[in-house]
């Protein structure tokens, strides 16, 4: 009887006797995650769940990640197979409106300039040791895209999943904090003022339905392994613009989004278990993920001068900025940073095209890698 | 081939394959706009002209 009892207290105390300084240091991780997405608004959609299954993968003996355990079935459900990012590309697709890059197509270059980060930094990871395919997703948080980052992630380097998607995530909500430094210090006073004129309206209902149609044809015959990305982004585009199937639509971009930017967000956060994710490599796939956005910002605003000397000062360099994934941050960045040299300067459509074009960008410079990788054997 | 230099070759193509890949749009999207030009008659109507 009283061995019993004994034995029944043990179990009640199994949890505590199994938790290892690694668990405690990864609870802690998820509660400042939790912290930043509640209290900071940082990604709260993502970082909430994320920071909460950080804390539940780590509670020993909760199986929640063994074979048959909860979150691994998520895992394998959704990540394992990409059907989460490319469910959520669906309704990114049906938020985005591409008018403004339609108003003026050429800002659609500072959407491929701001992809060089990625490319930059995968080399980089390579010069620190890393393998190729490691090296290709850390280098994709560079596209500031979290589905993206995913996609190729648990394609390439599923073991580096929790840090990635971590980094992408955490960093493009500090976009409004990293990028405005580097814009201030590329662009001279004279730069930061050019104002950039509104086009007359010239995009017709065809244009806008027309356009997801041959994106899709064109990106995807050039790079194919793309297709699930940039056709689930186009196809929740298409239902938007058709404007026949709003029902689909409003489901795409509230509950199939939320749904399963939940479960994805869990999933990410079970990857973060304290033994695989605390080792010296995390720290450095993090600060090598910093460095791919602002490498993204350099090239970006550079791209944008060149673009200002082109057209003999009708581009503001600072719209280079927003060429990334980060959608509408960016662009906010962007028009802030105008105003704060001319209060009248008014660069928030300009770099709304920007900001759209660099979603295309960032899915098809991972469209192009995946695609260069099969071609290599490595796919 | 070593993984540096597989790198360096994903590097060209993924930089130079993105830039021009967004340029053909850029043609496609001109292209587009000039047979299917906006009309406030089709806007009024809601109807595509396609």
């Amino acid at each position: 009887m009283l061995d019993l009892i004994q034995y029944g207290l043990a179990g009640l105390t199994m949890g505590f006797s199994a938790l290892t300084v690694h668990n405690v240091i990864m609870i802690l991780t998820g509660c400042a995650l939790l912290y930043l997405g509640i209290k900071k608004d940082y990604e709260p959609l993502l970082l909430l769940p994320i920071g909460f299954g950080a804390i539940l993968v780590n509670i020993p003996l909760s199986g929640l990640m063994a074979e048959g355990g909860l979150l691994r079935e998520f895992y394998n459900f959704g990540v394992i197979t990409e059907i989460f990012p490319c469910l959520i590309f669906i309704g990114i697709g049906a938020m985005t409106d591409f008018a403004p890059l339609l108003e003026n197509p050429s800002i659609l270059m500072l959407g491929a300039a701001g992809q060089f980060g990625i490319f930059l930094t995968l080399l980089l990871a390579l010069g620190m040791g890393f393998s190729l395919l490691d090296s290709v997703a850390i280098g994709i948080i560079g596209a500031c895209d979290g589905p993206t980052s995913i996609y190729v992630t648990s394609k390439f380097a599923p073991h580096l999943l929790g840090a990635v998607s971590v980094a992408a995530y955490s960093y493009m909500a500090l976009v409004p904090l990293i990028q405005p430094p580097i814009m201030r210090l590329l662009t001279t006073e004279r730069e930061k003022r050019i104002k950039m004129e509104y086009p007359e309206k010239s995009v017709s209902r065809s244009l806008k339905i027309l356009f997801p149609i041959a994106v899709t044809i064109v990106t995807c015959l050039i790079a194919p392994m793309g297709t699930p990305l940039m056709g689930m982004l186009m196809l929740g585009n298409l239902m938007k613009e058709s404007g026949v199937v709003s029902r689909l639509t409003k489901a795409s971009e509230n509950e199939i989004a939320n749904a399963v930017t939940l479960l994805l967000g869990l999933s990410i956060g079970a990857t973060m278990e304290g033994a695989a994710f605390l080792k010296p490599q995390t720290l450095l796939i993090l600060g090598l993920g910093l460095l791919a956005i602002c490498l993204d910002t350099v090239t970006g605003v550079l791209f944008g001068k060149l673009m200002c000397l082109l057209t003999k000062g009708k581009v503001n360099p600072l719209v280079g900025a927003a060429g990334i994934s980060a959608y509408p941050m960016a662009a906010r960045v962007v028009q802030t940073e105008g105003r704060r040299y001319d209060t009248n300067n008014w660069l928030l459509m300009h770099a709304m095209g920007a900001n759209t074009g660099g979603q295309i960008g960032s899915i098809m410079a991972a469209a192009i890698m995946l695609s260069v990788l099969k071609g290599m054997g490595l796919g | 081939m070593d993984n540096l230099t597989k790198g360096l070759v994903l590097t060209v193509i993924g930089m130079g394959g993105t830039l021009l890949s967004l340029w053909l749009l850029t043609l496609i999207i001109q292209v587009l706009k000039k047979f299917f030009p906006y009309s406030e008659a089709e806007e009024k109507s809601g109807k595509e002209v396609v």
